[in-house]
């Protein structure tokens, strides 16, 4: 349609800097949250992978850092538009955590402590492409971005990236997580633009 | 999503940094209060910024939509909308997007309604959506302001908690406050919660719109007060956002 605002001109991105479709840049990390911050003591922390009937592995956060970790630098695209470039975490890779799993599973939901949950294929936490991060800039992931440990899967908009991970759960279908029930993307690719239900 | 084309119909000024813009738009589905549009600015040589603005109007077959947006200084889209933009205007907007930060007249128990700064913006939309619907549901209203001046929808808000059935609203002033006011200027703690807020025992829903240092503190108040997690939904905008 394209309808020109006289007037207008924005504030173009300097440089060579690509971002996906209607992004723009931002320097600081914004903090988008459905309900309040829920914290959670590291005693009590597990992550368990579950197949819907059952567990298959559960790690407390003792032998979750037993792990071997990653430094990751990576840019973040945030649904609001918001992207943030060169981030810099240390996580474990999904590769370690899945590793040991045997599933024909196609599709996982993430579950996060305070009842969020996020759905993708499970090839998306394969490959190099996914981790559970546990600190960001060299300092202990603070509560409100997702503290003690996120996923962190960069590559799809950061919704899918859930905060306060607990666990993941291997399905043969997918199904809606908490915000693709609620009018957003079911994938969510940024370079494709996959904002909302009904975005091709 | 498609974009549709809306017509500026009337502009409003809030405060000396937001206005109103009431949009007439075509073959608009309506929306649910609480929720959001994509607002496009296309500037003559094709380039274009895209923003989120709350949605400040109720449900309606009109077609009429109406945002209010604080301008921020170092903003892409704010500065344009709340400056440059004039009536007889069209912009390119999307919608309605959201489908959690918002209330519904079915809805049959207490709410409390929080706002700091711009993040009244949706919480007015529930309000206004209350008195549309009919509803006589009990709704109370925290409004925490730097001052007196930032106050939007000043004497709408004084005539709904004025009116029968009406909304309580309590203003919490952070810098400045009325003359003679009761209690001097601070951020929202404890004690402010306990003492105007609905009581946790009667499980109110809860919806906290602002800052995301303000949403942060607050929201983890009304836990301390014994509300459900569960129960409280927030709705946070960055520094950077120029959301509302």
């Amino acid at each position: 349609m394209g309808i020109i605002s006289r007037g207008f001109f924005g504030k173009r991105a300097v440089g060579d800097v690509k971002l996906p479709p209607g992004q723009y840049l931002t320097t600081d990390f914004p903090v988008l949250s459905a309900g309040p911050t829920p914290h959670i003591p590291l005693e009590k922390w597990e992550f368990t992978i579950d197949d819907g009937t059952k567990a298959l592995r559960r790690w407390d956060w003792r032998s979750f850092r037993d792990l071997p970790t990653e430094n990751i630098t990576v840019d973040l695209h945030c649904v609001t538009r918001w992207s943030k470039l060169g981030t810099h975490w240390e996580g474990v890779s999904l590769d370690t955590i899945l590793g040991e799993i045997e599933t024909d599973a196609d599709y996982a939901m993430v579950r996060s402590y305070g009842d969020y949950t996020t759905n993708l294929p499970l090839a998306d936490l394969r490959n190099k492409q996914a981790w559970i991060a546990f600190r960001f800039d060299d300092e202990d992931l603070a509560p409100e971005h997702g503290g003690p440990a996120r996923l962190l899967v960069p590559h799809l908009y950061l919704w899918k990236s859930a905060k306060w991970v607990r666990g993941i759960r291997l399905m043969h279908e997918d199904q809606p997580g908490f915000w693709e029930s609620l009018g957003y993307h079911i994938y969510g690719d940024p370079w494709r633009e996959q904002r909302y239900s009904g975005d091709e | 999503m498609m974009w549709r084309s809306g017509t500026v119909v009337a502009l409003h000024d809030e405060t000396p940094t937001a206005r109103t813009i009431a949009l007439q738009v075509s073959d608009w589905p309506s929306h649910v209060a609480g929720q959001h549009v994509d607002v496009r600015l296309t500037a003559p040589d094709g380039y274009s910024a895209v923003r989120s603005y709350s949605i400040a109007s109720p449900p309606n077959a009109e077609g009429r939509v109406e945002l209010t947006v604080e301008r921020l200084s170092d903003g892409e889209v704010s500065p344009y909308l709340t400056q440059d933009l004039g009536v007889g205007d069209r912009l390119e907007l999307r919608g309605p997007i959201g489908g959690w930060f918002v209330w519904r007249s079915r809805q049959a128990e207490p709410i409390q309604l929080i706002a700091g700064g711009s993040g009244i913006v949706p919480l007015m939309g529930m309000i206004r959506s209350r008195a549309s619907a009919g509803s006589t549901e009990p709704f109370r209203l925290l409004y925490s302001v730097r001052e007196p001046g930032a106050v939007f929808y000043r004497s709408e808000l004084q005539a709904i908690s004025d009116g029968v059935d009406s909304v309580t609203v309590t203003y919490a002033y952070t810098r400045a406050t009325p003359r003679g006011w009761p209690r001097p200027p601070g951020r929202i703690d404890a004690s402010f919660i306990a003492e105007t807020t609905w009581s946790s025992k009667l499980i109110p829903t809860c919806y906290v719109c602002g800052p995301t240092s303000f949403v942060e503190s607050t929201a983890a108040l009304l836990v301390a007060c014994g509300n459900r997690p569960d129960k409280i939904r927030t709705e946070r905008f960055g520094p950077t956002g120029d959301r509302k």
